[in-house]
């Protein structure tokens, strides 16, 4: 069962990894104009 | 100095006939929009009109980008938004922007940058900053919870059991300090208020089923709650960002609308020139230029020029008013075809539209102790659920259980009846109901205000802006067809309100080459030889034709237009009804509802059109005063009134109102005293809100009943002994998915999109039109 100290911990830093990477987005304004972001990706340029 | 006084000259161009400038220009200076940031580089942000899609998108970017000195512009879609930067060593040249925004067919005027800074924005974000630590931290601990559970019913040790309880306890109790931190200052603030709150029960569940869980975990017990309570978050945050999302959508499209309305005034500096400033800016004293058809800014005195005022979105009287030289004019009056300077005279405490607000203050702290359903229901369930839990505790011990587990019961029925169901019954019937309501043209101001809605009975109409659209149409035609595109033509020269009634017979015609404006007389051009006129009946000498045409039509006002020495013509025109007024006042009438119309115009007009809407119940020449002392004696009969208006002479009757709603091109004042505002040019909103509001309600009312049914089944298992953390899990999701599924039925059938003002139709959301008068 050791090899639950070594699992659990690498389980949670990949969570908090994806947590990380969400707040960091939130922060950067990805999430401030959807409805542009959804038109800019359909745009052909 | 007379010379270099760019105002006056302006002023006085307007005032005489002038071959060489028959229509004065002046630039705009917008210096006290941009801000700089501390690059050197200049910045500014639009409100911008008539986006919807994602061709108008690159256009705009694309179009902007070849404006010279231009670094970067961007269009925020979600809020209708531009920001535009220039390059470090570029001039920040605002009207270049928006010209090119002009040319590519787009309204903008661009914000106050001091605006008070955008406290929802900053809310949403802590909000769903909360929700993501939540949701990261309840998919983990489900995830050993579940590991404890299929351990407990095949081998696993107590001292793996342990440890994944105490992990559990690592990644819930950061996270619960955390994201529950809306609700604990919540339930804070409404303490020290003496007010109970949902948020009180939520976190006295969270926090109980915290300490339960980790003191059983210290035991070595079998059974740990980290996992619901973390869930129970993660839930309630998910209503709370929905809601925040719906505020803040309302809010800034209020803004934009505030801002393309150029809630600015042109001040004149000492030096004589003209800077465009927010409001705010402006002081007593101060001197602003007032142009053909825009709103004079400021209470104040005319100190040069003169113009006729229209101050039907003050007062309610439609008919023009001539001013002159030391005149006062109200603030929110709409100057006719003569420049103005005004002196600013408006000092706090002492125009017309501090008294409204004022009347409008004492109405909103009444409607305020007014109880909305979840505080209702908060009254009612905090001490049940508070006795139950006390119950069980009581009667354990009377059974003859020990201390702890009687302990144990008496939490467990807290953590179970922990209002998960009940935090989302009403918020997500409000998000969802607002959304519909969005869809058909209006905007919530208040998501309370929906339970309102709900229960209408008696339908107050304001006359001028609500009942009739706010611009003047022509209600009959006079003389032939030719002369009628003649006289459009040359009204297309004119700024006058009356005029443009006219221009819109035009069919697209240019205007006639060298037209000549004379405040206060009317428009004139040389056409072939023949001189046309446009104006008032002795511009044209058609005295005789004017009174004639308002013998037929009392509550118009008259137009004439005569070519040479020929036949002159009077065209009446007046504020027509909205188009489906009549259909909509009958459906009201036909659900049983009292209609009413109460005006502060004079008594021929409101009769006129209370006829042709077939109502009896009607008043005329009322005060600001008067109309909340008729609102309230209504409310004191027991009725519950829906007071529809737009003028400043509305607000305090809108505030006093059981629930209030004012189209989007009502005074602003009135749009923050009502609860919705409506888009478009038809009446159908008031409609559409009184159905999704009663609907909302219902809804509101089952979703209580599902909350309290699911505490009935619940409550008996905690106070059992019963409930296992698997039960409370399956019992806290089960009953939030039921609720906000059922939330969702307040969407209603899709409706084909409202008819916009400017014609358009599509599949594009209502979007306002174009308001700058």
């Amino acid at each position: 069962m050791a090899v639950l100290l070594l699992v659990i911990p690498i389980a949670l830093g990949l969570g908090g990894l994806g947590l990380c990477a969400f707040l960091w987005a939130l922060r950067s304004g990805q999430y401030d104009d959807i409805e542009g972001a959804e038109m800019r990706a359909r745009s052909d340029d | 100095m007379c010379c270099t006084d760019a105002a006056l000259a302006y002023v006085e161009a307007h005032a005489a006939w002038s071959e060489a400038n028959t229509r004065p220009s002046l630039g705009r200076n917008y210096d006290a929009f941009v801000t700089r940031s501390h690059a050197g580089a200049a910045r500014a942000e639009f409100a911008v009109e008539g986006v919807r899609c994602a061709a108008c998108l690159s256009a705009i970017e694309r179009g902007l980008a070849e404006v010279p000195g231009v670094a970067l512009a961007r269009l925020n879609l979600t809020e209708r938004r531009l920001a535009v930067e220039w390059a470090p060593d570029a001039a920040a040249d605002v009207e270049a922007i928006r010209l090119r925004l002009a040319a590519l067919g787009y309204a903008a005027h661009p914000f106050d940058p001091r605006r008070p800074a955008d406290a929802e924005a900053a809310e949403s974000e802590r909000l769903i900053r909360a929700l993501a630590v939540a949701g990261f931290a309840s998919m983990n601990v489900m995830l050993l919870a579940i590991s404890v559970w299929a351990g407990s019913v095949s081998d696993m040790t107590p001292e793996n059991r342990d440890l994944f309880h105490w992990i559990q306890a690592l990644v819930a109790l950061p996270a619960a300090a955390y994201a529950g931190r809306p609700f604990y200052e919540g339930a804070l603030r409404g303490l020290r208020v003496g007010r109970i709150t949902m948020d009180f029960p939520i976190t006295l569940g969270v926090v109980l089923t915290l300490v339960m869980s980790v003191v059983e975990t210290a035991l070595g017990a079998t059974h740990a709650y980290f996992d619901g309570a973390i869930m129970l978050l993660f839930f309630l945050l998910i209503g709370r960002v929905l809601e925040q999302a719906m505020r803040r959508r309302t809010r800034a499209l209020a803004e934009n609308l505030a801002a393309l309305r150029c809630e600015t005034a042109a001040r004149i500096e000492a030096d004589g020139s003209v800077r465009d400033v927010p409001l705010g800016e402006i002081a007593p004293g101060a001197r602003v230029l007032v142009r053909p058809g825009e709103r004079v800014p400021m209470d104040g005195r005319i100190e040069r020029g003169r113009s006729e005022i229209d101050a039907s979105l003050v007062t309610g009287e439609t008919v023009p008013v001539a001013v002159g030289e030391g005149a006062r004019v109200p603030a929110g009056a709409l100057n006719g075809d003569g420049a103005l300077v005004v002196a600013v005279t408006a000092a706090a405490g002492a125009s017309f539209l501090d008294e409204v607000e004022a009347l409008m203050r004492r109405a909103l702290e009444a409607r305020s102790r007014i109880m909305v359903l979840s505080d209702r229901a908060t009254r009612l369930y905090v001490p049940l659920v508070h006795a139950a839990a006390a119950l069980t505790g009581a009667g354990w011990l009377l059974a003859g259980a020990g201390p702890h587990a009687a302990l144990l019961a008496a939490v467990a029925v807290l953590v179970v009846t922990c209002p998960c169901a009940l935090g989302l019954a009403i918020p997500a019937v409000q998000v969802v109901a607002a959304g519909a309501l969005f869809r058909d043209g209006v905007l919530l101001n208040d998501g309370s205000a929906l339970e309102r809605l709900g229960r209408i009975d008696t339908v107050v109409f304001d006359k001028t802006g609500t009942l009739t659209l706010p611009e003047p149409v022509l209600v009959a035609t006079a003389g032939d067809d030719a002369t009628l595109g003649r006289a459009a033509r040359l009204a297309l020269s004119s700024r006058h309100p009356m005029a443009a009634a006219l221009a819109r017979a035009a069919d697209g015609a240019e205007p006639y080459p060298g037209a000549q404006e004379a405040a206060g007389l009317g428009v004139r051009a040389v056409v072939d030889g023949v001189e046309l006129r446009l104006g008032s009946p002795a511009f044209c000498s058609a005295e005789a034709q004017a009174a004639a045409a308002l013998a037929a039509a009392p509550e118009a006002s008259v137009i004439c237009f005569r070519a040479g020495a020929g036949e002159p013509v009077a065209y009446p025109v007046a504020q027509a009804l909205r188009p489906d007024a009549v259909e909509v006042v009958a459906a009201l009438r036909a659900q049983g509802r009292r209609v009413a119309v109460l005006s502060g115009d004079r008594a021929s007009a409101v009769a006129a059109v209370a006829a042709r809407l077939g109502v009896a119940e009607w008043e005329a020449g009322l005060s600001p005063q008067d109309k909340i002392a008729r609102i309230e004696a209504l409310g004191r009969a027991g009725r519950r009134v829906l007071m529809v208006g737009d003028g400043l002479n509305d607000a305090p009757a809108l505030a006093a109102a059981h629930a209030s709603l004012s189209p989007v091109t009502a005074a602003h004042v009135s749009q923050a005293a009502a609860d919705a505002l409506f888009l478009g040019r038809g009446l159908a909103p008031v409609l559409a809100v009184l159905a999704v509001g009663a609907r909302a309600r219902r809804l509101m009312m089952e979703n209580l009943w599902l909350a309290g049914a699911y505490n009935l089944v619940a409550v008996p298992l905690a106070a059992a002994g019963l409930l296992t953390p698997l039960i409370a899990a399956l019992a806290m999701s089960g009953s939030s998915v039921v609720v906000t599924l059922n939330a969702l039925r307040a969407r209603g059938r899709p409706r084909p999109a409202p008819s916009l003002p400017s014609g358009e139709s599509g599949p594009a959301p209502a979007i306002p039109a174009v308001l700058v008068p």
